[in-house]
């Protein structure tokens, strides 16, 4: 019976007088190979790394420019913004303002909406629905931003008008609530998860004392998802706060300090988009101006995203 | 004895089964009204815009006159930027999410890598589009090209590359790993072999979402100097003289569909609007289109999928 | 009608808060429970005793109709409930109704997140009682009968889940007995739990069935014995064999039984 399979001490035995080196340098090839292969995949995975310094290292340089010609005290109490004009004030408080106004709308609406909407699917519906709707939310939230601005300046707007007449073209109402419904599949989509991972038990335990199922969903389910329903409005607020299109589109491009969203404003967002269509030369303090706030803007969505994350870890572990 | 059938029910149950009644109604029309736009926000646009698509629009130039304009160079823009991006963002987004699920150890290493993807996921777009300016238009001095476009929108969608991708992996029980191990297979072998085949399907969805998440994106692309109003094309990557291929268009100006509409929403105007609406019509179709078919492929993954 | 036989057939219990009659269960194709016909006995406690899988916990939850909460699931036959004779599985019959009579405490102590107090106040708050008096009285008398008033009595707006394992159940226990129920269901109470914890509760039941009949299913055979008036043994979900507990323990009269209660099997 012929062997064809030489094992490597039949090898060294067959009197291959290499056998064994050769066994050991096709190995240190391979693990080579194997360590090479290994470090690329590194590399890869360290380019996240790499973009979030990076980032951090591009705001902060510019912005270390811009704050050697606006002091910090003006910056944050400052009533105008106005870095492009003749006589320029920097002031980030209308920026802030606008931002805070259009989000906290949009909040309004998505917030009630997408909490009834999540614990409908999560407690009550059919899972033929919950199989509908998901995609269904799914695709919602997928459509570009540009085409939300458009519907907010020409549907929305207009539809608004005709319930105040005086309502200018831009204001921060027709925005905020579109905002509001494109974060809403993202709200319903993270607090149908944080209930749907209270256990059954808990469920069981207040359907046996006679509860209805409203009552089960109301009194048991959403206190204990509590830390993942905040969870999903703080990543619903960064969300919102980060939305550019829309604002630019129909809140107006002119910064303004109120708080009342029947008026036009410009967002921290819009702000850099307007600067950006235009033709800044590198260096300047307008060009520096939008690093800053810019910084701005990311110091807000990161602190809401580290929140949102430690409260999501929590209820994971809970349960 | 025998059974008798129910008297009076108890005062509170039929009070609570009303609530119960009037909420679910409530919880009827929030999810309608989430629905309800998409369709209402699709018929407002195609009403304006279909009439505007025609192959006159589809090939020509912007212009000042709104029934000449056409989006020829933004769809052109378009499909070139997806290009270097997927070039890009897909082998970066798909490496590291093997090393993070299949190389990994438990380091702070590792730590790091994971909490800043995360971090990455959320952070907004334009800010993207800053640490594009700053870094590849006047640092590295690549200027206000495709090929910055490109870099950026890869930078934007390796979040979503990676956890998609992670996901995917996921789903592959550790038998089948173990399986290919015991054999003799490198760690190498078991993923190229086993772990990437067996995942295709998974990570080709998380793929097509990641690109039309990066089509539709228009905040970091105008920051980085992407035009509204563009009178010409890319150069061509082919060539009529060897060696037959040229790069130059990857330093080109460009713009992309969302900034075309974008500029047009922003010009006073019924015409401008339809030509918006008509830019609109083509997002949004090919949104859904590449949305549709991910989410088609993740249901017949499902059915498929009998570990 | 399945005959049960017993050379002590005059052991039957009476009066009845319950009985089954002909139960048969199906969880979509699987026939899950075949033709039971068990007698509750009232004011005293029934154990359900039998190896894994026999279905003891699935009949458990027929008579507080748990399985309405799923879908597929099909009952035949009746559950009475005395002295009405109300049979509680008819579809005219609300299940809210009938999980406001009974009460069920679960194998894994699930005290919902909220404070101690409002735990047991649950059941009575689920039933449109506001009073601020009439809640704090029926709350310590639910946790005086579950024994465990004593030591929460001070801490009564503390969280329910900073408890220790066998102080959750007594929890669960008082939150079911807040409701007044007739009849209480009990899912393996004590096997998440320690045999201090154990004995505790075992005790417990002992005292509580002076006031609420008890229907309880075990896995420990020792537990049963020790604790309950009347047992009935289910193998692979029909009844084997029921009976007083100290007959059917001493001398059994099936072979079934007998093998199971000396450990040949199970």
């Amino acid at each position: 019976m012929s062997k064809s399979i030489v094992t490597m001490q039949e090898a060294i035995r067959i009197k291959k007088p290499d056998a064994g080196e050769e066994m050991a340098a096709r190995r240190r090839a391979r693990q080579r190979r194997e360590r090479a292969i290994e470090g690329g995949l590194l590399f890869a995975a360290l380019m996240s790394v790499a973009t979030t310094v990076t980032i951090i290292a591009v705001l902060l340089s510019e912005s270390v420019g811009f704050f050697r010609t606006v002091p910090l005290t003006d910056f944050f109490t400052d009533t105008l913004w106005t870095p492009l004009f003749a006589d320029p004030h920097y002031g980030i408080l209308p920026l802030l303002a606008g931002t805070l106004v259009t989000s906290a709308v949009g909040l309004l609406v998505a917030i009630p909406l997408g909490t009834v909407a999540a614990i409908y699917l999560s407690e009550f519906s059919s899972s033929r629905l919950r199989e509908v709707m998901k995609p269904a939310l799914e695709l919602l939230g997928a459509v570009p931003t540009v085409v939300y601005g458009y519907f907010a300046l020409l549907v929305v707007t207009p539809a608004l008008q005709r319930l105040w007449p005086d309502l200018p073209g831009f204001n921060m109402l027709g925005p905020g609530i579109v905002i509001g419904i494109m974060i809403l599949p993202f709200v319903i989509s993270l607090s149908e998860d944080a209930m749907r991972a209270v256990p059954m038990l808990l469920r069981e335990g207040s359907y046996a004392m006679g509860a209805t199922r409203l009552q089960t969903a109301w009194r048991v389910v959403v206190p204990a998802a509590t830390s993942g329903l905040v969870a999903a409005y703080v990543l619903g607020i960064s969300r919102a706060v980060g939305e550019t299109m829309v604002v630019a589109i129909a809140a107006g491009q002119n910064p303004n300090l109120t708080w009342n969203p029947l008026e036009p404003a410009a967002t921290i967002t819009a702000y850099i988009v307007q600067v950006a269509l235009g033709d800044l030369p590198h260096g300047s303090i307008g060009y520096q101006s939008i690093f800053a706030a810019g910084l701005v803007l990311a110091v807000m969505t990161f602190a809401f995203n580290i929140l949102g994350h430690i409260m999501r870890k929590r209820y994971r572990e809970v349960y | 004895m025998s059974a008798q059938s129910s008297p009076h029910p108890h005062p509170s149950i039929t009070r609570r089964k009303i609530a119960e009644a009037l909420f679910k109604v409530l919880g009827l029309c929030s999810l309608a009204i989430g629905v309800g736009t998409l369709v209402l926000l699709f018929g407002a646009l195609v009403f304006e815009g279909v009439r505007r698509i025609d192959w006159q629009f589809l090939m020509s130039f912007p212009s000042r006159h709104a029934a000449q304009a056409g989006i020829l160079p933004a769809w052109v823009g378009s499909t070139l930027i997806m290009l270097v991006t997927a070039v890009v963002g897909i082998p970066l987004g798909v490496a590291a999410a093997i090393y993070l699920e299949e190389y990994a150890r438990r380091t702070w290493m590792t730590e790091l890598i994971e909490v800043t993807v995360t971090n990455l996921a959320g952070v907004p777009s334009i800010i993207y589009g800053l640490l594009a300016l700053g870094l590849f238009v006047y640092i590295l001095g690549l200027g206000e090209s495709i090929l910055v476009a490109g870099l950026t929108l890869a930078l934007l969608i390796l979040p979503v590359v990676i956890v998609t991708t992670r996901e995917a992996i996921r789903a592959i029980p550790v038998e089948i790993r173990e399986a290919a191990y015991a054999l003799g297979a490198t760690k190498w072998q078991t993923v190229a072999h086993h772990v990437l085949p067996y995942s295709a399907a998974g990570i080709l969805t998380g793929i097509i979402l990641a690109l039309s998440r990066a089509i539709g994106e228009t905040a970091p692309i105008v920051t980085i100097g992407a035009l509204t109003f563009i009178a010409f094309l890319p150069p061509a990557p082919f060539t009529t003289q060897p060696p037959y291929i040229s790069f130059d268009w990857l330093m080109s100006p460009f713009t992309v569909m969302p900034i075309q509409m974008f500029g047009w929403v922003s010009r006073p105007g019924e015409d401008f609007a339809s030509n918006a609406a008509a830019a609109g019509v083509l997002l949004v179709g090919m949104t859904l289109t590449m949305n549709g078919v991910a989410i088609y492929l993740r249901y017949r993954m499902r059915k498929q999928v009998t570990w | 009608m399945n005959l049960v036989e017993s050379p002590h057939a005059q052991d039957w219990p009476k009066p009845l808060k319950a009985e089954t009659r002909a139960l048969s269960f199906s969880y979509g194709s699987r026939l899950a429970l075949k033709n039971l016909s068990v007698p509750i006995a009232e004011y005293q406690i029934t154990a359900l005793i039998g190896p894994s899988g026999c279905g003891k916990s699935t009949f458990l939850r027929c008579f507080n109709r748990m399985h309405d909460l799923y879908a597929g699931n099909r009952y035949e036959g009746e559950i009475l409930l005395y002295p009405d004779s109300r049979n509680i599985l008819a579809r005219e019959v609300d299940p809210i109704e009938v999980r406001m009579r009974l009460a069920m405490v679960f194998q894994k102590p699930n005290p919902f997140p909220k404070s101690i107090y409002e735990n047991v106040a649950y059941g009575l708050r689920v039933r449109g009682t506001i009073q601020r008096q009439v809640l704090d009285e029926k709350v310590e008398q639910a946790l005086r009968s579950a024994a465990l008033w004593e030591e929460v009595k001070d801490r009564l707006l503390a969280q329910a889940t900073t408890l220790s394992g066998g102080q959750q159940q007594r929890l669960c226990i008082a939150r079911a007995l807040a409701t007044d129920p007739e009849l209480l269901l009990l899912d393996e109470p004590t096997s998440a739990l320690d045999p201090i914890a154990t004995a505790n509760i075992e005790e417990l039941l002992l005292d509580l069935k002076r006031r609420v009949t008890i229907l309880t299913v075990t896995h420990n055979m020792q537990q049963a014995a020790r604790v309950s008036d009347w047992t009935a043994f289910m193998y692979l979900g029909e009844l084997v064999e029921f009976g007083l507990t100290k007959q059917l323990f001493t001398t059994p009269s099936k072979k079934q039984t007998e093998d199971y209660i000396t450990g040949r099997f199970g």
